[in-house]
């Protein structure tokens, strides 16, 4: 077991430099760091330039400027922002902080309602509650985030402005300057992004659990239990749920990287200063290693979900061996 | 004395398939029926036009589609005509604005239109692409393993740590911010048809250990025969499956990228720019509503109708959507 950890991360640090290497080259080939310089005809002079270019080694070939943005990584900390010369870590760390809020509710309020239902719905197979739950999970599925978040700004913005009452805050994450991670006020703010989020979750989840409950359900070693008398309560319990849930260890955790795509749009719809916030705002303002700072983060996040769902799937399930 | 067998008995021991619809085939013989041989292929759109959900996903595709295919006859007003005696105006009969107007009185019944145009010829042609695409390499990389095959799975393995709507945003944002549909799909089609390959590669890694692959081997057949005529038949269950639900897929990634604003180029209308730009005005409900409902039909349709085509096509398989 510790010998396929081990070899699983070796293995994944040429990933990640892979991965940092396509993606420096490809955004560094196309785009201009300077380009807001040069078309300020105040600012375009040629001998700045020249002199920024050399600093940031933007003269420098590929190879170079990369492991100049590596050490960078390490050394200062995934670096400057090329474009506002300010360190990305404080920026990035304080959306890492919101964007890791908003997902665990969501995904805990999703894997706890999704297994609920999916529990039901498999016991109660074609029922009036298996078909309304059904129904639900397919139209969450096909439902795009940024359209339901809209749906729901709407709808909380017209009450507002109907009632004046705030049931929930549709922009934002706190009313006030100061930032409470654990407040009335924050919960109000990060509801409907959650609500968002938890929808798309909730969806797969409920879904799977059905499947993999009725899977188990038809299993032989369930036919015993109930052959040899158990109650029907301690059989769904202790012989199929249990089962039932290592699957949904492993797509809960693979889960992790959709619902950072996810975030990208909710965030910018909320106003939330999030990583997805963070993210498509740099993109717009082409600020490239703030850009790359994002992708590590990204990457490394879903690299270690990844590991963890199988480590966790095994942990889980003895019958699958590791060599 | 020979022993009496009609020819009926011998085409009806060929046809009988376990999985297929029981057919009462020695009590059709004894009545001496004429009875008709199916091809798998003949049993697979039988159990396809059976199913009722496909079926209803299949009649709303086409009207969806449809409408978008035939937008410049089907729809009130062009994508860009003004009417500034309606600017902003909720749905009405009066003018035929049954969607309503946007904030410079444009139709939005007719933008949908021309918005499920561009959402339509997006999805098609990444599904198509990404899939022939796919299914090449896939081939190959199953069948010849080796050097291509790792290549191929180390490229999957670098595009699956980040999430799909990173990558493409971050392509997107960085060829310029005035994309045509082309210059979209090709970005699309360029990250997705990796997930096709892995699939076809793996049917292949598998079928190609078969028997029957080894006795078309033994009578001298090449490896092209073997790839194209014995084994792609047995793949294209799953391939079809996989090419229906692209559609849906690459439909709403370009509608991801067209409201985040890295889609797309104005003035060509399309459904995800069509909702960012209800935006602006939370009061105005229908802006944002309507066109986003018209993303999820299709995709509710193309999902039923993938659903379908997995039962029909490759009944042992039960997928669950992920």
């Amino acid at each position: 077991m510790l010998t396929y950890i081990a070899r699983r991360i070796l293995y994944s640090i040429p990933v990640l430099l892979a991965t940092s290497f396509l993606s420096f080259t490809f955004i560094a080939k196309s785009s201009d760091p300077l380009a807001n310089l040069r078309a300020n005809p105040r600012d375009n002079n040629p001998t700045v330039l020249h002199h920024l270019a050399h600093v940031y080694h933007l003269d420098q070939s590929l190879p170079v400027r990369y492991w100049y943005w590596l050490q960078d990584v390490f050394v200062h900390k995934l670096g400057v922002s090329l474009l506002t010369s300010q360190p990305i870590w404080p920026d990035i760390s304080v959306a890492i902080e919101h964007t890791l809020q908003i997902i665990l509710l969501a995904q805990v309020i999703a894997l706890v309602l999704g297994v609920a239902v999916g529990i039901y719905s498999a016991i109660r197979q074609y029922s009036p509650f298996d078909y309304a739950m059904t129904s639900v999970s397919f139209l969450g599925y096909a439902m795009p985030t940024f359209w339901l978040a809209l749906i729901l700004q709407i709808l909380f913005v017209d009450i507002y402005l109907k009632w004046h009452v705030r049931v929930f805050y549709t922009s934002g994450l706190n009313s006030g300057v100061t930032s409470s991670t654990w407040s009335i006020d924050r919960l109000q703010h990060i509801a409907l992004p959650v609500v968002t989020l938890t929808v798309v979750s909730f969806a797969l989840y409920s879904r799977y659990m059905r499947a993999t409950m009725l899977d188990v359900i038809n299993s032989d070693y369930v036919r015993t239990a109930r052959a040899k008398g158990l109650p029907e309560r301690l059989v769904i319990f202790r012989h199929v749920v249990r089962n039932a849930l290592i699957p949904i260890v492993t797509v809960s955790a693979l889960q992790f990287g959709a619902l950072l795509g996810g975030a990208i749009v909710t965030e910018s719809i909320f106003q939330l200063n999030g990583m997805g916030y963070f993210f498509i705002t740099r993109l717009q303002t082409n600020d490239v290693y703030s850009v790359m700072a994002y992708v590590m983060i990204v990457a490394i996040t879903v690299i270690i979900f990844n590991l963890l769902a199988d480590i966790l799937y095994g942990y889980l399930d003895p019958r699958i061996r590791y060599d | 004395m020979t022993e009496p067998t009609t020819p009926l008995d011998v085409r009806a021991s060929v046809v009988v398939d376990p999985m297929a619809i029981a057919v009462p085939l020695d009590l059709a013989a004894a009545e001496g029926m004429e009875l008709k041989t199916r091809s798998q292929w003949s049993y697979a759109r039988r159990r396809f036009l059976r199913h009722r959900l496909a079926m209803i996903g299949l009649v709303g595709l086409i009207i969806i589609f449809g409408a978008g295919a035939l937008a410049t006859w089907v729809s009130p007003y062009s994508f860009d005509q003004i009417d500034l005696t309606y600017v902003l105006h909720s749905p009405t009969t009066v003018g035929h604005h049954i969607f309503g107007t946007d904030e410079i009185g444009r139709d939005s019944l007719s933008r949908i239109i021309y918005g499920i145009r561009t959402s339509e010829q997006v999805g098609l042609t990444v599904a198509v692409v990404s899939t022939l695409f796919g299914l090449i390499v896939g081939a190959i990389a199953g069948y010849y393993r080796g050097w291509l095959d790792n290549v191929i799975m180390r490229i999957t393995d670098l595009i699956l740590t980040l999430p799909l709507l990173v990558v493409l945003l971050t392509v997107a944002a960085l060829l310029g911010r005035s994309s045509s549909v082309w210059t979209i799909v090709f970005i699309i089609a360029a990250f997705y048809w990796t997930g096709v390959a892995r699939i076809v590669r793996g049917v292949f890694l598998s079928l190609r250990e078969k028997e029957y692959v080894e006795a078309a081997k033994a009578v001298g057949a090449g490896d092209l025969r073997i790839m194209f005529r014995h084994i792609l038949p047995n793949t294209l269950g799953p391939v079809v499956v996989t090419a229906t639900l692209a559609v849906a897929d690459a439909i709403i990634l370009e509608s991801f990228l067209s409201f985040l604003g890295f889609g797309i180029a104005d003035p060509t209308p399309s459904l995800g720019k069509l909702v960012a730009e209800g935006q602006q005005f939370p009061q105005k409900w229908w802006i944002t509503v309507i066109p986003g409902l018209v993303l999820v039909l299709i995709v509710i349709c193309v999902n039923f109708v993938g659903d379908g085509l997995r039962d029909a096509l490759d009944p042992q398989q039960r997928r669950v959507r992920a």
